[in-house]
């Protein structure tokens, strides 16, 4: 019973989505409940914040494992918080300049350090241990020399074989994976509307 | 011999870590060039679509990154809002991820200042909304009810740049520049095909041959891919421009050239290494 | 002060702090680790109030020219449901919260991606097949129909791949391979190009203000 309304909400509102797909009529309808989505959505963002300050806050009282850390944590939410809700988010206001001189930086260099671990990976686990591993290695070789300068200079023709991998063979391996995810997406989906797929309400009970 | 070259594979791997430091530290530093060929693919494809739009055309800008895929979409997009607003194309912006706001903004004025175009009359930036695919569909039928105001709280009936743009399908292109979920396909799925307006993009080399299946259809005009996408069309866009700004990934794509050279040898000798100690142990058929 | 300088610095020290994580796991790292992510919670939540809920729900519950729209109380109410996830004994309504978010998702995507990603795939396949432009093209589409109906072939689990259905599998597997192998070309190229973007930040911004320019 406790999933009953839950699961009619569903229910209505995927089926209003499919009807407005089809159905003019069903248009305004379909519209409000674009709107909805957009701003119960949005809440997720605080649900979020509440739990990472309520973890912080909690590694601090019983001051678990790194728990020094959790303050600059919190510092810098509330930095953001403070700055972008009194002082404004356009350019040239401490929000934009934190945005720009602090979180840029970090979040690209964050994301750089992938560089050396995908290089060890690669020394490390990309063997050409069967014929197919082998073709592999070919594809990937054949499109990292086709993608950069060098790979012209070398041979002038690498650039057209690598962008004849990726208009081809790629194109068709792609297009089996998104025709077989499409179908899987439209199982999926089918089974949430009507009520068989219950996990993302927590649970079959 | 034997021994050295199966020793090889347990090879310490801050020393990769430092070769690889190595390849993108040095041919930066010494200013290596290499020439950028421009052949016939996506890349040209999306300068000609783009192209071919006239003067006065709007297209919708998407940002659609964040900081941490920058270095790969910012040049895309700075180069992009150069040949838009060079050819006297208006451009409205938004973004489906909250830190493209920032990065989009920082696109668009320098490119803005530096051809001295003005704001609201020649572009604008509307902000970020929650929805991806959702969000779409509504801008589809009405785009000033989900943004009555740009990013700044500014009214967009008073912008001379918002007159006629009521819906998706007032704009000649969208042009996504896409760093994930929601991106490119959303863009596709529920502007593309269900209004049918051209859908252009860039994306990070990471997800670019996701997106091939769309080049093969026609449901995408063109696409960039990656840092070589941004540098092709860098050069593009550069063609026949004086004094045109140099970009970020022209120069780049010398190291990147070094470093894809380094991880193949790194490959190479791994495989050696363990083709050689599987041959000792009898392992090879 | 320079407001420009002390910018790049920071960003300098706190690159350099994430970058010592290779050498291994250290206190520098994780001080610039904890800032980032409690700056980005608080971009995300500034943002979300700033350009959603101001514009798209306040100023449409309580519109400018008075008045109130208690219509607009009803997102209100399922988004604080949301939130009340976290306490335990209210959490079970945001049930409601997650079921209109699912089942619009779910009805959405499920024509969309069934029109973008299936049908408009079928449909340029088929098509391949009757496009002409030399033996090359034609040889081309050939390997691309052969590889879609075996990578979908490939995927089909609810029949043993034996006879003609495993030969069939045999040849989807062999392209994935190829398009896989493409997949990791353009990942390597991705993740370069990541520390190229942040090497020539240190090089070209930061190594300037102390005077060295290269």
């Amino acid at each position: 019973m406790r999933l009953a309304i839950p699961l009619m909400i569903t229910f209505v509102a995927g089926m209003i989505m499919i009807l407005q797909f089809f159905v003019p009529a069903t248009q305004s309808m379909g519209e409000s409940l674009q709107e909805w989505y957009m701003i119960v959505a949005s809440f997720a963002i605080f649900l979020g914040a509440v739990n990472l300050l309520h973890i912080h806050i909690h590694k601090i009282r019983f001051k678990a494992r790194n728990w020094k850390y959790s303050p600059v944590t919190i510092a810098g939410f509330a930095a953001m918080i403070i700055t972008g809700l009194f002082l404004g988010i356009e350019p040239g206001k401490p929000f934009d300049y934190m945005f720009t001189q602090m979180m840029v930086p970090m979040g690209a260099t964050m994301f750089s350090l992938l560089a050396f671990f995908v290089a060890s990976a690669a020394f490390r686990a990309f063997r050409a241990s069967n014929w197919r591993a082998t073709l592999l290695l070919i594809s990937a070789f054949v499109v990292m020399l086709g993608r950069v300068p060098i790979g012209a200079m070398i041979w002038g023709k690498i650039p057209l074989i690598s962008e004849w991998i990726m208009q081809v063979p790629n194109l068709a391996g792609q297009r089996a994976v998104m025709i077989g995810a499409a179908m899987g997406m439209v199982a999926t989906s089918l089974r949430m509307i009507f009520g068989i797929e219950r996990s993302y309400l927590g649970g079959a009970d | 011999m034997a021994t050295f070259v199966e020793k090889l594979g347990d090879i310490d791997r801050r020393i990769i870590f430092i070769v690889m430091a190595l390849a993108v530290i040095i041919p930066l530093s010494v200013r290596m060039s290499l020439p950028i060929p421009i052949s016939a693919g996506p890349s040209l494809d999306m300068y000609n679509a783009v192209d071919a739009l006239p003067a006065g055309s709007k297209v919708l800008l998407s940002f659609d990154y964040d900081p941490s895929t920058m270095p790969e979409l910012q040049p895309m997009a700075i180069a992009l809002a150069q040949q838009l607003m060079t050819k006297d194309i208006k451009i409205v912006s938004m973004a489906l991820w909250p830190m493209g706001v920032s990065l989009g903004n920082e696109a668009l004025i320098s490119v803005s200042d530096s051809l001295g175009r003005e704001e609201y009359v020649d572009w604008v930036n509307l902000g970020y909304k929650t929805g991806g695919g959702v969000l779409i569909v509504r801008l589809g039928s009405d785009i000033k009810s989900v943004f009555p105001v740009d990013y700044d709280g500014n009214p967009v009936d008073d912008m001379p740049i918002m007159d006629g743009v009521n819906k998706l399908g007032d704009f000649d292109m969208i042009i996504s520049l896409s760093a994930g979920d929601p991106g490119v396909p959303a863009w596709v799925m529920m502007a593309g095909d269900r209004y049918n307006i051209p859908i252009g993009g860039g994306c990070t080399a990471v997800s670019a041959p996701q997106f091939y299946p769309y080049l093969g259809t026609g449901q995408m005009v063109g696409l960039l891919g990656g840092l070589k996408g941004a540098a092709d069309y860098e050069t593009m866009v550069r063609v026949g421009v004086e004094n045109a700004p140099a970009g970020t990934a022209t120069p780049g794509m010398a190291a990147q050239s070094v470093a894809h050279l380094g991880i193949m040898l790194f490959i190479i000798l791994g495989n050696i290494s363990y083709l050689v100690a599987k041959k000792r142990k009898g392992g090879v058929k | 002060m320079n407001w420009t300088v002390l910018g790049i610095w920071l960003g300098a020290l706190l690159s350099l702090s994430l970058y010592s994580f290779l050498y291994k796991d250290n206190p520098f790292y994780k001080f610039a680790e904890h800032l980032f992510v409690g700056m980005s919670a608080g971009y995300w939540v500034i943002y979300t109030i700033k350009n959603v809920l101001i514009p798209n729900w306040w100023d449409n519950l309580v519109p400018s020219e008075g008045g109130m729209q208690p219509v607009w109380l009803i997102p209100g109410f399922l988004g604080l449901f949301m939130v009340l996830r976290v306490v335990p004994k209210l959490s079970s309504l945001s049930r409601l919260s997650l079921a209109l978010i699912v089942g619009t998702g779910a009805g959405l995507s499920m024509t969309a991606m069934f029109q973008t990603n299936a049908l408009a795939q079928v449909n340029g396949t088929i098509i391949a097949l009757g496009q002409g432009g030399g033996w090359f093209s034609w040889a081309s589409n050939i390997i691309i129909v052969t590889g879609v109906v075996c990578g979908l072939v490939y995927f089909f689990f609810s029949k043993a791949h034996t006879g003609a259905i495993g030969q069939a599998a045999n040849v989807g597997i062999t392209i994935l391979m190829v398009a896989f192998g493409a997949s990791f070309g353009y990942t390597v190229m991705a993740r370069i190009s990541l520390l190229i973007g942040q090497t020539q930040f240190l090089l070209f911004e930061w190594l300037p203000t102390m005077g060295i320019h290269l």
